[in-house]
């Protein structure tokens, strides 16, 4: 049982994602995050998934993702050296007394940022992979987390090769 | 170029004529799929489309139930190989066809199911007869649609036949909106359907074949399971003369039934659950199992730990997602079974299996068709057995669900592919009798009987009126045990007897036909059996008899659920089956 971050091409069209989710309870398949969004290719939209389970397990998801019309392209991306970024918006108690320290460990250590403040709470935005994100809400709660939102992770590979169908957008 | 012109032109040619009712069009799209029959029921959302039907050289078969309209359109697509069509009104007429759209969809049937839909302008405002049929059937179809302009309806029936019979069969929805049928607007003509993300595989790697014929060259033991994709690609040819030519017994699943023919020598028959004690043994002792469009399901494997504890498996499906699905398959082989199976011979030279073929014969037990028990009451075997011998074997048979299907499929040996109709990854109670309506009317030379229980046969009996007004050649025996016979089974065996809601009742059967007008008989003794059948048989048309029979009688042999070929229960081990 390990985390795979699969790449999901998928077409833009209503009730894609109806389908998907569908597929997901019907089977049993335990996923851990989705994050979804338009690709460089107008009509197509890119679904990064995360999900845990043995080879066997991963492989029947994804045989039958394949089996969802509107997906194209499914690309596990798991062991490619994988740029991941996941996006959390925090809201955490703060008096006069923790603000302050609040600020630095958020600016210093995790380089985030704080994007709002009211007099006994603030706003904190912090960028990074989820390991990030999950230590950093480790450190905070002790201060009382109020609310909590995340984007779920997007994914990846370095390098030049990419995933992606077709041909590539040619830049004037 | 050429595409651009021939678009042009069609264009200019549908402009010579007045655009044309919404209903008009759905109608001529599915003429131009080749649909000549319907099975439907009108309602509020589809009267538009009913309004110009009868313009349509389709023939329109009134069901008294929606369900019954989605079975016998199974029905008429297993009989025939080619897509039913069903058609229903929004509501509850959408949700009515629920059962047999998921009966499709679990045997692979290619089917084409036609809603109607409130107005687009109060979708979403709970308006009267209004359900998300297409949110409902997501699970349970191939695919589905929305048609919401008058423009998308050749494209999207085009799309949906092409689906429905297309790679691994199935069930496709298409839900129309009443605003749609009653807009005006052309055909589009048709388009080579390009679909980016369905590219099923028709014709299998030739390295993958090659790696199946070497593991079959070094078998011992070689085992097939051949399935529902023999019948589906039409490889029964190709099957024997694999199974010729390689010398290698072929078991077969429920829905394989009739895709390889029983009275060959090489054939076991049944496999699994109620499989044939040889048939099943001979999966225990194999070390090379090859699976033809079949999909290990657990009423064929048992537990699956150990299943074909001895055996590497070779899995022939077009489904990728099959295979290594339930097992862990040595050759994966994605592809159309009877591609698979000419390149298979391609690559076969003639073996020979002498001793393990007289191995299995050797391990053959009958399954016992003795026309009474021991207080002379009927038996249920025997009526199949006999229906077997006396229709000499060439009926189209379709069943329920139960004992008498397990009898059927042990007893009503089938040498004619897709003679063999039968509910089977759903286990749909009261699929015969409108499964057997279907294969009537898309084959009317066929004798058909639905052989089904007093449990099924309430579920749909509605239908015998669409039998009747059709008149269709459908005998119906209903083997009568006075309870949910397998239910009844399994509270024996494993809950103590504790026979808890499966005594059921039944109305006099005799009466029923003749308030339907449909010619009926009861039989109650051994001696009556032949006598029946033959009056059946002796004219055209819908005919009834009711088999009363023994009440405790079981289905052996039996491995339990989840169980393994070590626990099989036999007829000569069970404690009723001492007489």
């Amino acid at each position: 049982m390990r985390s795979h971050t699969l790449v999901v091409l998928v077409e833009d069209k209503p009730g894609v994602m109806n389908r998907i989710v569908s597929l997901f309870r019907q089977r049993g398949f335990n996923i851990d995050s989705i994050a979804v969004g338009h690709t460089e290719t107008p009509g197509l939209s890119r679904i990064t998934l995360v999900a845990k389970g043995d080879d066997r397990k991963i492989e029947q998801l994804v045989k039958q993702l394949y089996k969802v019309l509107e997906v194209i392209k499914i690309t596990d991306v798991t062991d490619e050296n994988l740029i991941q970024r996941e996006l959390a918006l925090i809201k955490v108690n703060a008096t006069e007394r923790t603000r302050s320290d609040i600020m630095r460990l958020v600016s210093d250590v995790y380089r985030a940022r704080i994007v709002d403040a009211a007099p006994d709470a603030m706003v904190i935005e912090v960028t990074g992979p989820p390991e990030k994100i999950e230590s950093l809400i480790t450190l905070i709660r002790p201060y009382g987390i109020k609310e909590l939102a995340r984007t779920g992770v997007v994914a990846m590979a370095r390098g030049s090769r990419a995933v992606a169908i077709g041909q590539p957008e040619v830049v004037a | 170029m050429a595409v651009e012109t021939q678009t042009r032109r069609a264009t200019t040619e549908q402009h010579q004529t007045e655009p044309q009712l919404g209903a008009r069009l759905i109608c001529q799209a599915l003429v131009r799929e080749g649909v000549d029959l319907i099975f439907g029921y009108p309602g509020g959302a589809v009267i538009p489309l009913y309004d110009v039907l009868p313009e349509f050289p389709i023939h329109h078969v009134l069901v008294r139930h929606e369900q019954g309209a989605a079975h016998a359109a199974d029905g008429y697509a297993r009989a025939t190989g080619k897509v039913g069509v069903c058609l229903a009104t929004s509501g509850p007429g959408a949700t009515n066809l629920v059962t047999g759209i998921a009966t499709a969809m679990m045997d692979s049937v290619p089917l084409v199911a036609i809603t109607g839909q409130v107005p687009q302008h109060v979708i979403g405002m709970d308006a009267f007869q209004e359900t998300d049929i297409t949110g409902i059937t997501i699970p349970i179809t191939k695919y589905n649609m929305v048609i919401r302009s008058v423009d998308e309806i050749g494209p999207a029936i085009q799309k949906a036949f092409y689906l429905a019979r297309s790679g691994r069969p199935g069930p496709v929805l298409i839900d129309i909106p009443k605003d749609v049928q009653l807009a005006k607007g052309y055909l589009a003509p048709p388009q080579p359907v390009n679909l980016p993300g369905y590219r099923p595989t028709i014709v299998p790697h030739r390295r993958q074949i090659r790696r199946a014929a070497e593991l079959i060259r070094q078998a011992k033991r070689p085992l097939v399971l051949a399935g529902h994709g023999i019948l589906i690609s039409g490889a029964t040819e190709e099957l024997v003369k694999f199974a010729e030519r390689a010398q290698i017994p072929v078991g077969l699943t429920l829905l394989g039934i009739s895709g390889f023919p029983a009275s060959h020598p090489l054939c076991l028959g049944l496999v699994g659950m109620h499989g044939f004690a040889h048939a099943n043994r001979a999966i225990h002792e194999a070390d090379v199992i090859v699976g033809i469009g079949m999909r290990f399901d657990d009423r064929v494997t048992g537990r699956p730990s150990e299943f074909a504890p001895n055996a590497r498996i070779v899995h022939i499906d077009i489904d990728p997602a099959e295979i290594g699905k339930v097992l862990k398959t040595e050759v994966p082989v994605v592809g159309d079974a009877r591609e698979a199976l000419k390149l298979l011979l391609e690559e076969m030279e003639p073996l020979r299996h002498d001793e393990w073929i007289e191995t299995i014969r050797s391990w053959y037990r009958p399954i016992r068709t003795a026309p009474s028990g021991p207080n002379g009451v009927l038996q249920p075997q025997y009526v199949v057995d006999r229906l077997h011998k006396l229709t000499e074997g060439k009926a189209i048979v379709t069943t329920d669900v139960g004992q008498h299907q397990m009898w059927a499929a042990q007893l009503y040996k089938c040498d004619i592919p897709n003679q063999w109709i039968s509910s089977g990854g759903l286990g749909t109670m009261g699929f015969g009798v409108p499964a057997a309506m279907g294969a009537s009317l898309g084959r009317p030379e066929a004798e058909v009987w639905a052989v089904v229980g007093d449990g099924g046969v309430q579920m749909t009996l509605h239908e015998f009126a669409t039998i009747v007004d059709e008149q269709c050649n459908v005998k119906v025996a209903i083997i009568n045990n006075g309870y949910l016979g397998m239910v009844r089974q399994w509270q024996q065996l494993f809950h103590n007897r504790n026979y808890s809601e499966t005594p059921i009742s039944s109305p006099d059967y005799v009466l029923l036909g003749q308030a339907y007008r449909m010619p009926a008989r009861r039989v109650t003794r051994p001696a009556e059996v032949d006598e029946a059948i033959q009056w059946a048989r002796s004219f055209r048309g819908p005919a009834l008899i009711e088999f009363v029979v023994n009440q405790e009688e079981n289905v052996y042999p039996m491995i339990p659920s989840g169980g393994s070929f070590r626990e099989m229960i036999d007829v000569h081990d069970a404690q009723d089956g001492e007489w």
